[in-house]
């Protein structure tokens, strides 16, 4: 008699579970650094991916279902990258917006890959991410061999003759994009004075500072991320320096100017065209506004790569990996960002590079040329 | 030669900021024989109290930057005090008697929960000021146009250091409390049997220390413009190098040993590359170490009968 009410329980319980896992939502994740030195990028992710989400559901959800968002937080940490990707993959997650860091989403690719995840970064700007032939990556951001030459050409043209030093911070994406820099830098016909490499994390960098100042440096290039790079400018400032830093794309973010305070003026840094002024974007953007959250940076982007894969997910019909990236990279699609459409390794078609220009009130606009 | 003048400069701040951090290890070490690998986290705490007196002043409508400068620096080394004391009260006085390793792990097992503590309740992100001391002096300019100059956050931030430096040499060596640790760190036994309150001695030794590294939290907040909850590790390895090069147990040793380590620092990067400066710091220690087992001002130690 209890034999049978235990069976009789058991399979209850089975067919209640059973039940909450058919009414289960789709779970997807957004992975980023929200927390440590890069953490402004990790919320300009969670705030693009929530508010992505949202209006994904808003609209009646995807394969009449509800997506369920989760937070994953690499703090620009490679192995806790890879850890995360792994806790992900075995939860059977289908789609994941990230990393920030290249040096995240290189090594967490791989194990999105075993577990049959699809990865769209938002932000990892290095060549390699794309360039390994995984089947299971895209990103809606350029490349740095593209943001290194746009940075090379300006310097090339507007520094002729001047003197050139280039920093990097020794990690995937720093030193990446310094060397694609000086690559096109060199090839323009302009040699650096100096290329020198620091520890990310160090908070002093008086010494270079005033090495920068003995070769008489007038642009400094940095492979690096914001946090060390507001500390270059102020110390720079500091011991009466004029010398302009130019940066890549992990200084688009408010936090840098309230490292440097009114000392960022002149500072220049490379992005795509700012896609909160694209027409596609305005009403987006508003909503942000609304909210109070400014969508700078790489939030629209991350907007965009949840929008890329549920329209793809819709089309296809499934959130099998292998479907949905057959169908997203057949097609085109409508974004936040405009129409994107992508080549075999997962590259968006069409990415242009402009110049940017930080003002002394902490805010920063397209250098016209 | 202005060029090996201004990192000498350099060289010399990042010092002073070690060196403060560096007396707070070792005056632990001379009484009581630890090490406090919670003292980089309690330098931490400082620069947050620092920054967090710094906002409520400025939020009230005090523009005066010497009297916000000196309410900041009151109130950090009070609280920090306070977290000094009590971390000792709780965390190692009841190890005293115990296993050797016992207060050491303690400390450890301290460090971490200062550390989460002030990434939950602060944030895990970088907290920047805008530049509050601007301004400086340029020293000299050469024939090729090299300027060296010397910023009024660099001043301040070494004047601090001796005048700091000098009163706590003073109280080691000239007031009660200072004989009373030094009666300590000779013998424990002897001193209480002699009347000296020992416990009242320890603790007093943490709350100079948390002040030390208080004045130094701020001065890092003020010298190069930001916290963050991690930021007591990296300093807190470096100061503890730079007391263990000095001499550990020796006050002056610290603060030579705090410049020496930001000099070797700074002067890598200058003439070699930025890229092995910790490497060039580290390696200086175990040669130091290897011809002198005391550091520079240390004394063996003798064991008593």
């Amino acid at each position: 008699m209890k034999f049978i009410k235990l069976i009789g329980l058991t399979a209850g319980a089975s067919i209640a579970l059973a039940s909450v896992a058919l009414a289960q939502d789709i779970p997807v994740a957004v992975a980023s650094s929200m927390t440590g030195s890069e953490s402004a990028f990790g919320r300009q992710f969670k705030n693009g991916a929530e508010l992505a989400v949202a209006d994904i559901n808003a609209a009646g959800g995807l394969l009449n279902k509800k997506l369920a968002l989760q937070v994953g937080d690499d703090a620009c940490d490679p192995k806790q990258a890879r850890s995360i990707a792994e806790k992900f993959a075995s939860a059977r997650i289908p789609f994941v917006a990230g990393h920030y860091c290249s040096s995240s989403s290189i090594p967490a690719s791989e194990a999105y890959a075993d577990g049959n995840v699809l990865q769209i970064s938002p932000g990892s700007t290095n060549p390699l991410f794309t360039e390994r032939k995984l089947a299971n990556v895209l990103r809606v951001c350029g490349r740095d061999d593209q943001q290194g030459f746009v940075a090379g050409e300006y310097i090339a043209k507007n520094y002729k003759g001047k003197n050139i030093a280039i920093l990097n911070d020794k990690t995937t994406y720093g030193k990446g994009l310094a060397d694609e820099t000086r690559k096109a830098l060199n090839k323009a016909g302009v040699t650096e004075k100096m290329f020198e490499s620091y520890n990310k994390g160090d908070k002093d960098f008086n010494a270079i500072v005033s090495r920068l100042k003995r070769d008489n440096i007038d642009l400094v290039y940095v492979g690096g991320y914001h946090q060390e790079a507001g500390l270059i400018v102020r110390q720079m400032r500091d011991q009466g320096l004029k010398t302009v830093l130019m940066a890549g794309d992990a200084i688009n973010d408010k936090e840098f100017a309230s490292i440097t305070g009114p000392a960022a003026e002149g500072t220049l840094f490379t992005f795509g065209p700012d896609p909160r002024n694209k027409p596609t974007a305005k009403a987006i953007v508003d909503r942000f506004k609304a909210k109070n959250i400014d969508p700078e940076g790489y939030t629209l982007y991350t907007y965009a790569a949840f929008q890329v894969w549920s329209q793809a997910v819709a089309k296809a019909g499934t959130t099998d990996t292998k479907k949905v990236m057959d169908t997203i990279k057949a097609g085109e699609w409508d974004t936040v960002l405009g129409k994107l459409a992508f080549d075999a390794k997962g590259d968006i078609k069409a990415i242009d590079y402009v110049v940017y220009k930080w003002d002394a009130k902490g805010d920063y606009a397209e250098l016209k040329q | 030669m202005d060029y090996f003048a201004q990192q000498l400069i350099n060289g010399l701040v990042l010092g002073s900021i070690y060196g403060l951090i560096a007396i707070g290890y070792t005056m632990v070490y001379g009484i009581v024989g630890m090490i406090n690998f919670a003292h980089g986290d309690i330098f931490m705490i400082g620069g947050f109290i620092a920054l967090i007196t710094f906002l409520i002043l400025v939020s009230i409508g005090l523009t005066a930057v010497p009297v916000i400068l000196l309410l900041v620096l009151l109130v950090s080394m009070a609280i920090t005090s306070l977290y000094g004391w009590t971390i000792e009260r709780i965390a190692y006085r009841p190890l005293r008697h115990s296993f050797r390793l016992a207060p050491m792990l303690s400390a450890i097992g301290m460090s971490f929960v200062l550390t989460n503590f002030s990434q939950v309740a602060q944030g895990a992100r970088v907290k920047p000021v805008p530049p509050i001391i601007t301004g400086g002096y340029t020293l000299h300019e050469g024939a090729d146009g090299f300027a060296v100059r010397l910023s009024n956050i660099q001043i301040i931030v070494v004047i601090t250091t001796i005048v700091l430096l000098a009163l706590f040499t003073w109280l080691v060596a000239r007031t009660r409390l200072g004989r009373d640790m030094r009666a300590c760190e000779q013998d424990q036994t002897m001193a209480s049997l002699l009347g000296v309150d020992v416990d009242r001695t320890i603790s007093m030794t943490f709350v100079i220390g948390a002040a030390l590294a208080a004045v130094a939290g701020m001065m890092y907040l003020l010298y190069y413009g930001l916290v963050d909850f991690f930021m007591g590790f990296v300093a807190g390895i470096k100061a503890f190098t730079a007391a263990v090069l000095g001499g550990i147990g020796s006050l002056p040793g610290a603060m030579l040993g705090g410049l020496l380590i930001g000099l070797i620092e700074t002067l890598w990067a200058a003439y070699f590359s930025t890229e092995y400066k910790d490497v060039a710091a580290f390696s200086i220690l175990i040669v130091v170490l290897i011809f002198l087992p005391t550091g520079l001002l240390g004394r063996p130690e003798v064991e008593k009968v």
